[in-house]
This record gives structure tokens, C-alpha cells and sequence, in this order.
């Protein structure tokens, strides 16, 4: 039986968070009634023109400095036309032989290792229009519906080379690409709402052989799910096909949720020509260095160099360190409760940012800008763990406390419920001569050997001061004692 | 007052001899004397225009007046205008009214001009004689068998009969010049970048730019200090500090105001293709250039031939796209009767569309597919370059180059419109202009068989100052500008 190698590329259509159209002034927010958002350039009224918004520029060249790709200083505006309802003017105002960003690499993780995806070009358009064919009312039945809204939503649309080798890898590749968009603040990634949206560019072929087969598109993959089912079972039909003697024709397929199947929407034979040209109402896009510089000196620190200096300067896992840069506000919460907490407790910090505090946000389902507990209140209060004023279990009655805003800080919540913990040898003696004067029957099963009893009584040490003795100063007392 | 100057007119409404309504009453009223035998307005709408001259007037009596403040001005019907039926000549438009303002029409309004109708054109914008048009022909006043020239022709035919004291224009590949040519005015296209496109239905966006058409240069000058300016609504709008384009006219004459200019005659416009009669005039024209002191050099545009091949690809490929919008779904003619989507397209495409919008589309449409573009669309590019770098090296040594507007005076309707060819052909001396991006203006020079001859004076960028005067020193010395044509008291 023939070894298969399948080969994916991908392209992505990013929505760029700007507030206005890319080249009309009309708000981009997203929900707002039918056509309320298009304004006369929207609609495509005789006479109007495009104007460039240079906030979509920025995010481009955001971009492609993130991953250091070229960034081309004169890129053109090419009129891309086809006709239908969605797109008021005939024609979709895209880059074509010259895009604005060239080339890039983004390093993917896979198993324990990672792999480099190279890039081919990123390039910016306008977005269309939606038409609705269904949920329009009565008043519109048997008609389709037009809203543009949408339509000239500036995209960032981003192809990589045929460089994955599962879906895994696919996935793998989408996912690091949304965090990153995400990350440098040009997308909000929002797959329901279509802010991210992916076509998979799938083909097989033997392994070994040295050019690759013939390719399908599977158009519109809105969630990772759906992709990897989607790869997956485009790549078993193709391998099907081809060991029953077929052959695969080039077309462009949809994913079908409900049947996890992908079917064909159009062959190649069908394919438009776009008749592209140099839009002439825009002129080129000249970027000077200048200006790429003075993107480049906002740029966050990006998501690798942040994971290295984690682990090098707080000596975080390689674990800890992809956990917490999962997003910007992630490692950003992390990175101001350090701050407060000092350097010593990063370990710590570590380990609440992404257990409790992240258990307590999904429990509740809120986002890390939503936290009720700031970075500072739990750096203050891990800062308290690590001077031993309090244990790790009062720390999370306080944390709890904090949640549900009853003081400020960690520290007013301590002093007002007297949670200090008992350290002192002085008080501790007094309280653990009483408690085994007390409780003889104990004494006298931990001398016959039953160290349960032994951790009895240190509960009830721990009782005794609601929790509040140091377990460790207590453990270390009573063997003395009983020794 | 018909035959007052925009200045006498303008001292005229300043001195309360006559109001802007009475001013703007008079043309109404010459309009629909005159319009049926000329067709130069597809809409006339008295109410609102008296309304603009009642606001005109009451500026005037607060002493807020400018130069064109009260003065009423046919605006070619393919500047959007709010509230007005905006045609662009075709059935496609025919139902169009305008929620806005073109930055032209903007701009008159602000400075208080009268907006006195719609004027007529070819479809689109597509044509020289304005047979083109679903409203019918132009007839031109000098001759009505014959056409205006186009694409302005109704612009053209509305000024020369004294149906407008002015009006404006736009020339893609010589739509003002020609025209003016054909109806005795003088035209100008200015510099591409220098007036706004923005409201102006766009037929070839690199070439499409609007300009005025008046009695004289001095007119001109006027109407374009009120036209021109940045728009940064328009990306290819030139960001230029803003000049007064009558400022060399208005300096002070002397015997020989001329002295030293450098008028280059190509030989291209001097070989044959125009008529002998035509090139008499410019021939004398030339001579009197000389009597006002300027001097003559010979000159070469070797691409020049090349110019009309290009412009018909390159128009033709933005036209295709820039009347892809014009699709029925959102306004405009929508045919009654479809199956589905894409007949409805189909149909009101075919329907809204004349036969020459149709074969420019097609053209457009073959240059740009997959296979061609190298050899039409690119190749076109690199002779419009070289045409503009023919006209670079032609400004060393010259600095106005001159020659005819137009290859012959006024053909006939329906002469040409069954050879389109030989209709594009109207234009060979006026699209390399366009191509090249440069100011030109096109002035009378006298008659040949009653019928009037065009002289074209092209200029540098940004020299429309200089063109405007050039123009009118040679108005000062003749009166061909002034001759009218009979029949329209």
C-alpha cells in the first residue's frame, strides 16, 4: 500500500480592528441594524471614490514587522472584478501583484518541538457585503436580503506556503496566527462574528514524490474544530479517490458541519477571471522606513521573546511560559503581578495566574480584563504566601474575599479578620501544651505508632487558630514535644 | 446682458442693474425658447433655481458677493447633484436622483453661482458628437444638421446660444476642448489632480478631469478659480497651495504682451489628417501669436501617433470597471422583467446600456482578461509613458506647444456615428493631453464655411495661469470669441 503525504497552505482573512472602513469613513462595529453602516462609498453611488485609511496600513505593516517579513515600500490597490449583489461596485479593491507585506515566517508548535511556516505575502482589501437568503420576515419571502454593513471592512488577508503536513500542523499553524493577530492588537479574532476566517489549500501525494498533486479549497473553516475535520476528511476522500484509480480535479469545496463532509462548489472550469488592474482612483502605497520604524518601536514584545525572557529571567517552565503567553492580557496580568509581588514569587505568581485565577474566571466565564482581582491585589496577596504572614490556605479565603470586593487589598483583608498566621514558638507552645493535656487518648496512640493520630492533632492546632497557626511551626513543635 | 462678460456681469448683480433672479429668470426663459431645437439640457428645474438666485441675491445685499455669486451655470449632467435627476446621459440613470453633491457642484454653490440645468451629453461621456446620448442629439446652434461635438456637447451648445452664461465640462480625451471647438467657446481641461473628481461619474478615472467652458479665457479663469482645489476625498486630488488663475490676465498689457514666449509646433499636427481649411486658420492664428510677440520652434512628439490606439485601451478597461456598479440592484434602470439573478442583470444591462457603452465595456472587459493584459492594457501604459515623456522633452524647448483643437469643424449628425473609428478620430489631437495628465485649452479662431474652427494651446503642469492668459492676449487682439452664432434672440 502507497505512503500518502498531504501538503496544506493556508489563507486567512483577518479583519483588521480599526474603527472606520478601509477606504470609506463608516463605522465597523460589528451588529448594527441591516445597511445603517454604509455610507455613499459603501453603497457605491455614482461618483464616489475610496480614500485609504492609513489605520489598516498600520496593522499591515504591524504584521508583517511581527513576522519579520519584508515590508514593501510601494505596494498597489488592484480592482479585483466580478459582479454580484454583495459587492456594490463591481469589483473588490484588493492588492494583487504588489501586496504590502512579502514573505514572513511563524514558528508553530508541534508535539514537543516547533516547526517554521513560511509565508508568502499578506495583502489588504476590502471586505463584501453579506446577502441573506433566509430569517428575513414575511414581508420578503421568496426574496434575498442585502446588508452592507460589512462591506469595505478592511481585511488583512494572509497566505502561507504549502508547508503543513496534517491537519494537526494546519491547526497548529491557524492557531498560533490567530494568537498572533490577537497579540499585536490588529484583530480581535472573533471567529463567530467572522474576524478570522480560514481557507485550507489541501492536496496529497506519495511520499517521495517531488511535485505536489492537485489542490482543493475548502472555503469559510470558522472554527479549528471544523478544520480539522474538515482537513481530515478531505484528505481520506482525496487518498480514497486516487487508490480507486481516480483523479482529483481542482475545485473549491465547502465543509458541511452537519455531515462532516466536504462537498464541491465550483470546478476550475468555473473560475472567475478577475481581469485585476491598478485601481486608478487610488494612488501606490509608499511606505518609508521612517515609518515603519516608529510602528515597529509599538510593537509589543511578541509572543517568543516574551516565552525566553520568561523562563530566563523568572525560571518559569517551557510550560508555564506557552500557557501564560496564550494572549497579551494573559502575560500581561502575570507580568504586573510580579511586579508586585516580587521577583522571588514568580513561581507562585505562576502558578495562581493560571490555575485559581483562571479556574475563577471560567467558572464564571469572564475574560482576564474582566477579573475582579487586579494584577496588584493578587501580586499583593502572593507577596504575603511568600513572607509567610499567611499559608496558602487562608491565601485563597482572602483571594476570595478580594473576588467579591470586600477590601482593597490583601493586606486590609488580612488585618481586619486577623488572618496573620501564628509563627511564634512563645504562643504556639501554650496552645499545643493545652490541646495534648487535652486530648490524652491521642497522645497515647501516636506513642503506639499510629501517625494519623499525629496529623489529628495537628488539625486540631489548626482548628484551634481557624487555620491561622503556621502549619510547618506547629508540625515541628509537637514532634518535639511528643518526642 | 447675454453678452456680458462673467466680470460685467458679476459689477452688474453688484450694482443692482439687474438681480440674480431676473438674470436667472432671463436664461430660463431663453431656455425654453430655444432648448427644443437644441436638446443641450436634459433637466430644467425653474423653482429650484430661482430659489438658489433668491438666496444669491440676498448675499449680494448683505455685500457677501463673490465673482460668480448670482450668476447662473449649466452644469454637465454628469456631476452628481443633490436633489437634481443625475442622467449621465443614459437610460441607466434616467431615474437617479443624487443624494449629494459633487465637490464641483459643491463648490459653485459655496460660491453662491445659480444652478441653471443639467446639461446634455453622450452616454457616459462616451463619444465626440453627443449622439450618443438617450436624450437624443445636440444640435449645434452654428448649424443645427450638425453636432456640438461631444462629450459636452449640451455644455457646449447651452453656452454658445446663450442658454447659460457658462458651463462646466469634463474631457477624458478631449470632451471640452472638441466641443468648444465645434461651438466657437473656449474650454479648458486643467492639469489631471487639479479639480476634484469626487461626484463626477466616473467613465476613465487616470484620464476623466473637469473643466469649464465659457465666452473667453478671461470666463475661464473665473470658473476655474471656483472649480479648482484639494478634495481629500479624492486620493488623485493634488494638494497645492491655492492660485488665482485670472492673476496674469489682470496684469497690465503692453504692445507686445508675449514677447519671449516660446510657442513649439509639433510636426506630428502639422502633417497632414486635418483639414486644409481648419489648418488655414490655425496657420493664421499662429501668425497673429506671432504679431503679439512670440516666437516659433519646431517641435517632434514621435508617440503621439500611438495616443488614440492607447487611449482606447485604457478607457475602455477602467470603464468596464467603473460601470460595473451600474448593475440594478441598488439604483438606477432595473429591467421589468428577469428570471433570476443573473438575468436580471443581464437585462438591465442590456437594456440601460446604449450600443457604445457596450462595445467600450466589451473592449474594456477583452483588454483586461487573463492572456491579454500584457499586450493591450500594459503596453498602452508604457506609450502613455512615453507620451508623457515626448511632452517633457517638448516643454525644454517650448513653452506652450499649439496646434488644432479638432481635425475638421462640425461634421454632420449621423456623419460618423456608424463608423466609430472614424469617430474616435476626432480626438487625435486632444487624448495625448489626457494621456500625459497636462493642462489644455481650446479657443476660437475664426470660421470656415460659417462653421467654427478650434485653435489648442497645451501647457505644462500647472501652467493654466499662464495658458489662460496666452489664451486671452490673443482674445485681446481678434474677435472671433465673440462672434454668436444667428437665431437665437
Amino acid at each position: 500500500m502507497k505512503q500518502w503525504e498531504v501538503v496544506i497552505g493556508i489563507e486567512t482573512h483577518a479583519q483588521l480592528s480599526t474603527q472606520a472602513k478601509i477606504f470609506s469613513g463608516s463605522s465597523t462595529a460589528f451588529g448594527a441594524a441591516p445597511n445603517v453602516q454604509a455610507n455613499a462609498v459603501d453603497i457605491a453611488l455614482p461618483g464616489v471614490l475610496p480614500v485609504l485609511n492609513r489605520g489598516a496600513v498600520i496593522c499591515a505593516i504591524r504584521f508583517g514587522l511581527a513576522v519579520d517579513a519584508k515590508i514593501a515600500p510601494r505596494s498597489v490597490f488592484a480592482r479585483k472584478n466580478y459582479f454580484y449583489p454583495d459587492l456594490p461596485k463591481g469589483y473588490q479593491i484588493s492588492q494583487y501583484e504588489l501586496p504590502v507585506v512579502l514573505g514572513g515566517k511563524l514558528a508553530i508548535p508541534v508535539g514537543e518541538s516547533e516547526k517554521v511556516v513560511s509565508l508568502t505575502r499578506a495583502h489588504l482589501e476590502e471586505d463584501a457585503g453579506k446577502s441573506l437568503h433566509e430569517g428575513l420576515g414575511q414581508h420578503f419571502r421568496g426574496r434575498s436580503g442585502i446588508d452592507l454593513n460589512r462591506a469595505g471592512t478592511p481585511l488583512l488577508e494572509i497566505v502561507s506556503e504549502p508547508d503543513m503536513r496534517s491537519s494537526a500542523e494546519a491547526v497548529a499553524y491557524a492557531r498560533t496566527l490567530h494568537a498572533l493577530v490577537r497579540w499585536i492588537g490588529i484583530c480581535d479574532g472573533n471567529m463567530q462574528e467572522g474576524s478570522f476566517r480560514c481557507d485550507a489549500n489541501v492536496s496529497v501525494r506519495p511520499v517521495g514524490q517531488p511535485h505536489f498533486g492537485t489542490r482543493r479549497e475548502i472555503k469559510n473553516l470558522n472554527s479549528f474544530r471544523f478544520m480539522q475535520q474538515a482537513i481530515d476528511y478531505e484528505v481520506q476522500w482525496q487518498i480514497a479517490t486516487l487508490e480507486d484509480g481516480g483523479s482529483i480535479e481542482q475545485a473549491t469545496v465547502l465543509f458541511d458541519p452537519e455531515s462532516g463532509e466536504t462537498r464541491a462548489m465550483r470546478s476550475k472550469e468555473d473560475a472567475h477571471d478577475y481581469r485585476y488592474f491598478p485601481d486608478p482612483d487610488l494612488l501606490p502605497l509608499l511606505i518609508d522606513q521612517q515609518w515603519i520604524e516608529q510602528i515597529r518601536s509599538q510593537l509589543p514584545e511578541l509572543p517568543t521573546a516574551k516565552r525566553e525572557r520568561l523562563i530566563a529571567d523568572y525560571g518559569l517552565s517551557a510550560y508555564d511560559a506557552k500557557v501564560l503567553t496564550s494572549s497579551l492580557e494573559l502575560v500581561g496580568y502575570y507580568e504586573a503581578a510580579v511586579a508586585t509581588a516580587g521577583k522571588a514569587n514568580a513561581k507562585t505568581c505562576a502558578n495562581w495566574v493560571m490555575v485559581d485565577l483562571t479556574a475563577r474566571l471560567n467558572k464564571e466565564d469572564r475574560e482576564i480584563s474582566e477579573s475582579p482581582v487586579s494584577a496588584e491585589q493578587l501580586g499583593g496577596l502572593l507577596a504575603r504566601i511568600g513572607d509567610g504572614t499567611i499559608s496558602t490556605n487562608i491565601a485563597r479565603k482572602v483571594f476570595d474575599a478580594l473576588w467579591s470586593g470586600e477590601g482593597s487589598s490583601a493586606d486590609e483583608i488580612i488585618a481586619r479578620q486577623d488572618l496573620q498566621q501564628i509563627s511564634d514558638s512563645g504562643s504556639l507552645e501554650t496552645l499545643l501544651d493545652e490541646l495534648l493535656a487535652a486530648n490524652p487518648a491521642m497522645v497515647a496512640e501516636f506513642r503506639a505508632g499510629k501517625e494519623k493520630a499525629f496529623n489529628a492533632l495537628v488539625g486540631q492546632a489548626m482548628k484551634a487558630t481557624r487555620g491561622k497557626a503556621n502549619p510547618q511551626r506547629v508540625s515541628d513543635l509537637l514532634r518535639k514535644k511528643l518526642g | 446682458m447675454i453678452e456680458h462678460s462673467l466680470q460685467a456681469m458679476a459689477a452688474a448683480l453688484a450694482n443692482k442693474e439687474i438681480s440674480s433672479v431676473e438674470l436667472t429668470q432671463l436664461y430660463l426663459e431663453r431656455i425654453a425658447r430655444h432648448n427644443s431645437q437644441l436638446n443641450a439640457y436634459i433637466t430644467v428645474d425653474p423653482a429650484r433655481s430661482l430659489a438658489q438666485a433668491d438666496a444669491a441675491d440676498a448675499r449680494l445685499a448683505r455685500g457677501e458677493g463673490g465673482p460668480l455669486t448670482g450668476i447662473p451655470i449649466a452644469h454637465k449632467d454628469i456631476f452628481c447633484a443633490s436633489g437634481w435627476l443625475t442622467t449621465c446621459g443614459s437610460k441607466m440613470l434616467s431615474n437617479f436622483v443624487s443624494p449629494y453633491d459633487a465637490a464641483v457642484i459643491a463648490r459653485f454653490h459655496a460660491a453662491g453661482a445659480v444652478m441653471l440645468g443639467k446639461t446634455n451629453m453622450d452616454e457616459f461621456a462616451m463619444g465626440s458628437s453627443n449622439e450618443t446620448s438617450f436624450y437624443g442629439p445636440v444640435h449645434n446652434p452654428w448649424d443645427d444638421s450638425r453636432v456640438p461635438g461631444g462629450s459636452s456637447g449640451g455644455s457646449a451648445a447651452s453656452v454658445a446660444a446663450r442658454l447659460a452664461p457658462a458651463a462646466t465640462g469634463t474631457d477624458t480625451g478631449g470632451s471640452i476642448r472638441q466641443p468648444a471647438a465645434l461651438c466657437n467657446l473656449t474650454g479648458m481641461k486643467p492639469t489631471y489632480g487639479v479639480i476634484s473628481r469626487y461626484g463626477m461619474i466616473a467613465f476613465a478615472s487616470s484620464l476623466d478631469q473637469a473643466g469649464p467652458l465659457g465666452r473667453s479665457a478671461a470666463d475661464c479663469a473665473i470658473l476655474l478659480n471656483a472649480m479648482a482645489g484639494f478634495d481629500e476625498r479624492d486620493s488623485t486630488s493634488l494638494d497645492r497651495p491655492a492660485e488665482d488663475f485670472s492673476r496674469e490676465i489682470n496684469a497690465t498689457s503692453t504692445a507686445k504682451p508675449l514677447a519671449g514666449l516660446k510657442i513649439g509646433l509639433p510636426e506630428e499636427f502639422f502633417a497632414g489628417g486635418c483639414s486644409p481649411e481648419v489648418m488655414q486658420l490655425v496657420e493664421a492664428a499662429i501668425g497673429e501669436y506671432r504679431q503679439l510677440g512670440a516666437e516659433t520652434v519646431s517641435i517632434r512628439l514621435p508617440s503621439m501617433g500611438l495616443s488614440v490606439a492607447a487611449y482606447y485601451v485604457i478607457a475602455p478597461a477602467e470603464a468596464s470597471s467603473n460601470l460595473a456598479r451600474f448593475d440594478g440592484v441598488r439604483y438606477g434602470y432595473r429591467a421589468p422583467d428577469y428570471q433570476d439573478l443573473n438575468d436580471m442583470y443581464c437585462k438591465s444591462r442590456a437594456q440601460g446600456f446604449g450600443d457604445e457603452v457596450k462595445r467600450r465595456i466589451l473592449i474594456g472587459t477583452y483588454v483586461l482578461s487573463h492572456g491579454y493584459y500584457d499586450a493591450y492594457y500594459l503596453q498602452a501604459q508604457r506609450i502613455r509613458r512615453l507620451i508623457a515623456n515626448d511632452f517633457a522633452s517638448a516643454f525644454q524647448k517650448c513653452d506652450v506647444i499649439i496646434g488644432p483643437t479638432s481635425p475638421s469643424t462640425a461634421f454632420q449628425l449621423g456623419e460618423k456615428a456608424a463608423d466609430p473609428v472614424q469617430m474616435y478620430l476626432s480626438d487625435i489631437y486632444t487624448i495625448a493631453v489626457n494621456l500625459a495628465g497636462l493642462p489644455g485649452i481650446s479657443i476660437p479662431c475664426g470660421f470656415a464655411g460659417g462653421l467654427p474652427a478650434g485653435l489648442q494651446l497645451i501647457g505644462d503642469y500647472f501652467t493654466e495661469a499662464r495658458l489662460l492668459n496666452i489664451a486671452h492676449r490673443y482674445q485681446q487682439a481678434n474677435a472671433w470669441h465673440l462672434q454668436r452664432p444667428g437665431g437665437f434672440d
